[in-house]
């Protein structure tokens, strides 16, 4: 077994603190992710899904519980430190992007993810070839809209444009919280299968969050269902290939 | 002829804080009141220290660094203290205030007979009101090309990308609290060198002096937009310039009808409302289709 690259040790997180409407939000959660780990994570709403990706981001602080990267404890690392190692892909197509910056000065921001930014000129032509390179992967004809300001792009460009930015460095970790639920199904399918191929060609490791059931069981190597803050399942491997839409359902209950 | 020049040489040097705001206002999305009490601020700064016998490169050097302090103190209210952006700096404006009187002394001060940036041979030889063009001219190519560098630079990007998109900002790893910050003082600091040259150029310092001028700055910014539409980023910080440039002519014009000086800001604002409604104006009247239409050879 691969060694793990991010432990969740009993997290828990409470909303409301000291008033009436005190809530607990994540209830001991404990998670080991692997190198290589592709885990599709479901759960009704309210399970707490994004709430885990917010304190794995370090965008919520937690009440109870330690968070380890490598090893090292980053239970009370800032958000802004975190993104060295970690990148995210939300699910609103506005959230991802600059929206009056152009597609090529977006991609560029995104490789220095988590660096220092010193006063020296940015340097973005000689990177112009390499970025089209990389957006034509995407299928979609991002390629053609380099010097256009993302918000002018189609939602289905900016999602894609979002996750090229999330793995343009390669993150030890990705975040991905529904980033298609936003889109046709179409361009939905196409996002995720470009998602699937470059997270198997970069081996990288991800979370992802859907509530599309066919893909929680398509893809990854491993699933997470969430309920009332608690994992409720985790299967993984051969285990996985064989679960049907049906034994997921049971996860909602 | 010369009221032409004189309004040249004042669009020039209020220019600064046009492009002051526009850091704030345009690039960070933040509306930043501070500058109705660092405007006084910094011309009280210089005015008083030269007054006081100060070399007026330096006088103006610290009525930058007074700028910035007032934006710094904006910056921390409203990044660690939560305070809303517009409140933060109605805060330190009005704060600003009684500092100004404290550094005055009392509501007026004369720079009569006192050595200024106006003062030299050079500039005393030219015609008429061409010193304050020339001086806002030099000023406004300085500050114009150091923005062009800046905002080009990896720290730059980070600093238009806080206003653009926070929440992506933040995901990337920059420190949006930090961006903010920096932006508010190096804003804040070029309003201290507009008012610290305007006030040698006008030869006092008053008390009351700040008040209308986000109105004047953001019309500029406005009035650059509307009259050249789509630009790049280092084309609409010239807009801006050439905007202030255009308000003083409008405000000339508008003299000239017979209104008085004290009808100042009541004019200011109108010009500012209508350019700020000019879009709107656009779909309801559809007054800039046909213009263009006839402009353009295709459509």
């Amino acid at each position: 077994m691969t060694k793990p690259i991010l432990e969740l040790k009993n997290i828990q997180t409470v909303v409301n603190r000291h008033t009436a409407n005190e809530t607990k939000i994540l209830r001991g959660i404990n998670l080991t992710i692997h190198t290589g780990d592709f885990i599709t994570v479901v759960g009704t709403n309210g399970a707490g899904k994004s709430t885990l990706f917010n304190v794995i981001a370090g965008h919520l602080p937690v009440d109870a519980g330690q968070i380890f990267h490598n090893g090292v404890d980053i239970t009370h690392t800032s958000e802004e430190a975190r993104t060295k190692f970690l990148a995210r892909v939300f699910q609103d197509p506005k959230l991802g992007t600059a929206p009056r910056m152009t597609v090529a000065e977006n991609m560029l921001l995104a490789t220095k993810r988590g660096e220092h930014r010193p006063l020296f000129p940015r340097k973005l032509k000689s990177q112009i070839p390499r970025f089209t390179k990389l957006a034509a992967t995407m299928n979609n004809g991002l390629e053609n809209r380099m010097n256009t300001a993302t918000g002018a792009l189609s939602g289905g460009q900016r999602q894609a444009l979002s996750f090229l930015m999330a793995t343009i460095k390669r993150p030890d970790l990705l975040l991905l919280d529904e980033h298609t639920a936003a889109l046709d199904p179409h361009t939905s399918r196409n996002l995720l299968k470009a998602t699937d191929e470059r997270i198997k060609q970069d081996h990288l490791t991800a979370l992802m969050i859907t509530h599309h059931l066919e893909d929680a069981l398509k893809y990854g190597n491993r699933l997470i269902a969430l309920k009332n803050g608690q994992i409720i399942a985790d299967v993984s491997g051969d285990q996985k290939e064989q679960l049907t839409v049906k034994d997921l359902y049971r996860y909602f209950e | 002829m010369n009221l032409i020049v004189s309004a040249i040489g004042q669009g020039l040097l209020w220019a600064l804080l046009g492009l002051a705001l526009y850091l704030t206002f345009r690039i960070l999305d933040f509306c930043d009141m501070t500058v109705e009490g660092t405007f006084p601020l910094g011309a009280a700064t210089a005015v008083t220290a030269i007054s006081h016998g100060m070399n007026p490169y330096v006088a103006t050097l610290l009525a930058v660094l007074t700028g910035m302090a007032a934006g710094l103190i904006t910056g921390l209210l409203y990044t660690k203290g939560k305070i809303p952006s517009l409140l933060a700096g109605i805060l330190t404006m009005t704060a600003a205030y009684s500092v100004n009187l404290r550094i005055m002394g009392k509501s007026n001060i004369s720079l009569l007979g006192q050595q200024t940036l106006f003062s030299s041979q050079f500039l005393k030889s030219l015609p008429q009101y061409f010193d304050s063009v020339f001086v806002g001219f030099i000023a406004v190519a300085i500050i114009t090309l150091l923005l062009v560098f800046f905002l080009d630079t990896d720290y730059g990007q980070a600093f238009i990308v806080t206003g653009d998109n926070l929440t992506m900002a933040k995901s990337l790893g920059i420190k949006t609290d930090t961006m903010i910050i920096v932006g508010l003082m190096v804003s804040n600091g070029m309003v201290g060198l507009c008012d610290a040259l305007i006030a040698q150029n006008n030869g006092y310092a008053d008390i009351n002096m700040g008040i209308g001028t986000i109105v004047i700055a953001l019309a500029s910014i406005i009035i650059g937009e509307v009259a050249f539409g789509e630009l790049t980023l280092t084309q609409r910080l010239m807009a801006v310039s050439l905007g202030s440039i255009i308000y003083r002519l409008i405000l000339l014009a508008v003299l000239q009808l017979g209104f008085s000086a004290n009808d100042l800001n009541l004019i200011s604002s109108i010009v500012l409302a209508l350019a700020m409604m000019v879009p709107r104006l656009d779909g309801l009247l559809n007054v800039a289709h046909p213009i263009l239409k006839g402009v353009r050879t295709h459509d």
